[in-house]
């Protein structure tokens, strides 16, 4: 069987349309991208088994050579934020279907690792992630109930990520080994700003309700809870990235709790 | 709790442990999500919801981010959840809240050892599948994967299972001990909770342009909606 000519990274229309089946299987097997996460291999096995579907249609099928070569590189190591790993996902597949010699492709990884890292972290984990929690407890605040609560905090963080995933391999199949130029989008730039006055409104929103509906209407224990809050807070602010809040609070509750059945 | 209360409990453990980074990361696994299901499992949805929104302000504060080591939030939810609901304290709740929040820091803590352990793991199994990952054979890398998912998901189950067999009596105690009045509980529980969401909050505001009058603006509106409920 004749292999086709390697194709230039810049032209990514040579590479054929995949079927919907096989878009279908890339983007479920996405969900598991970090199924074998190691600190080995990091995402590197995941993005071999999310572009696996698509190497199938290589000269040869599954185990022909081009193939196996293929799925070889593409389990090596790698690294980037889980959701935006679909990016690299779109653009590995189009650049093995299209022949793109090897040493290309081994430079694109190396070089997506940090920017699909960083720009997913700080737009999901950072933002959209605390902004969505920021809702969900202002609908716990105001009396939703349960099952209004998690819907609404399910829903839409998962309109962000669903579609980022889906996003991410559209973007990245059309653009090939050129898809850095999609990290600069609008929305991976300016969403982290936009989102952090979100979280800052609904969370401003959000602190005075828990804290009512917690204390109740006793002006001591508001007081003291106020005075907790702002004292230890200011702290945990202080000493950021030395000290969480979990730890502080399990040390704290766990004493008063031994102290209790004394 | 019998075999038959624990056996679900534990399943949801896993899947909702193996939500946290494994599959499919949709954020079943948050405080707010997996204690409040939890909590209906155990008989007392709203219980669940309430421990869940407590343990949510503690969760802004940890960034999820690469090979960090953080607390796993999604079995130790369940745990608390279940936890608190299954006590379905009337009043004062603050005793039963503050012993079902322990267990539920404890187990996040022990949860964020055992993914640590678990991709040591996949650590080991994956250098041992180089030679096969390098000849290009799907089996191997589809082998991977599973048992990758495999062993989180019984992970997030066993530790869900030993956290209740484990820590329901102690809580049990603590739920009927006396030394501590149920306000002083209430105040520590509500206080340190909001500490930590305003440590999450700082860093956001702190980093970006604007926010600190959005954050301004938000509290304004809160404070007025408490006053006029």
């Amino acid at each position: 069987m004749t292999a086709p000519a390697p194709a230039s990274p810049t032209s990514p229309a040579s590479a054929t349309a995949l079927p919907p089946a096989t878009w279908a299987a890339i983007y479920l097997r996405s969900l598991a991208v970090q199924g074998s996460w190691s600190s080995e291999l990091l995402l590197g096995p995941g993005v071999g088994f999310c572009v696996e579907p698509a190497l199938r249609r290589l000269p040869g099928g599954v185990g022909g050579e081009p193939y196996r070569q293929a799925l070889a590189r593409q389990t090596r190591y790698f690294n980037a934020h889980p959701y935006l790993a679909s990016l690299a996902i779109g653009a590995l597949a189009r650049a093995e279907l299209n022949r793109v010699p090897p040493v290309q492709l081994e430079r694109f990884r190396t070089a997506m690792c940090g920017p699909l890292g960083s720009v997913g972290d700080r737009l999901v984990w950072a933002r959209w992630l605390p902004f969505c929690s920021a809702v969900g407890l202002l609908a716990f605040a105001l009396g939703a109930t349960p099952g209004a609560v998690l819907l609404i905090f399910l829903a839409l963080y998962n309109v962000g990520h669903l579609g980022l995933r889906a996003w991410g391999l559209r973007a990245g199949w059309r653009s090939g080994l050129k898809v850095a130029g999609a990290l600069g989008a609008a929305p991976l730039r300016q969403g982290p700003i936009y989102l952090a006055r979100g979280v800052a409104f609904v969370a401003g929103l959000v602190l005075p309700l828990l804290l009512a509906g917690a204390v109740g209407p006793g002006r001591l224990p508001l007081a003291a809870t106020i005075l907790v809050a702002l004292a230890i807070g200011a702290t945990l602010v202080r000493l950021q990235g030395r000290v969480e809040g979990w730890r502080v609070a399990l040390i704290a509750l766990a004493g008063l709790a031994l102290y209790s059945v004394r | 709790m019998t075999g038959v209360e624990l056996l679900p409990l534990a399943i949801l453990g896993g899947v909702l442990a193996l939500d946290v980074v494994s599959f499919p990361q949709a954020m079943l696994s948050r405080p707010l999500v997996a204690a409040t299901i939890a909590g209906a499992f155990a008989g007392s949805a709203i219980h669940g919801l309430l421990l869940g929104a407590i343990v949510e302000l503690f969760a802004l504060e940890m960034l999820a981010v690469g090979a960090s080591r953080y607390p796993e939030w999604g079995s130790a939810s369940v745990v608390g959840g279940a936890l608190l609901a299954s006590a379905a304290p009337a009043d004062p709740m603050a005793p039963t809240l503050a012993a079902a929040l322990v267990a539920t820091l404890i187990i996040s803590w022990i949860g964020g050892w055992s993914m640590y352990g678990l991709r040591r793991l996949n650590g080991v199994l994956a250098r041992r599948a180089i030679p096969a990952l390098e000849r290009g054979e799907g089996g191997a890398v589809a082998r991977l994967q599973l048992v990758g998912l495999t062993s989180d998901l019984l992970r997030g189950s066993l530790l869900t299972a030993a956290g209740l067999v484990v820590l329901a009596p102690l809580a049990g105690r603590v739920a009927q001990g006396s030394g501590v009045s149920p306000t002083v509980f209430g105040v520590a529980i509500w206080g340190l909770a909001l500490a930590a969401a305003v440590s999450a909050l700082s860093r956001i505001v702190r980093g970006s342009p604007g926010a600190g009058w959005f954050l301004a603006a938000g509290l304004a509106g809160g404070v007025a909606l408490v006053a006029t409920r």
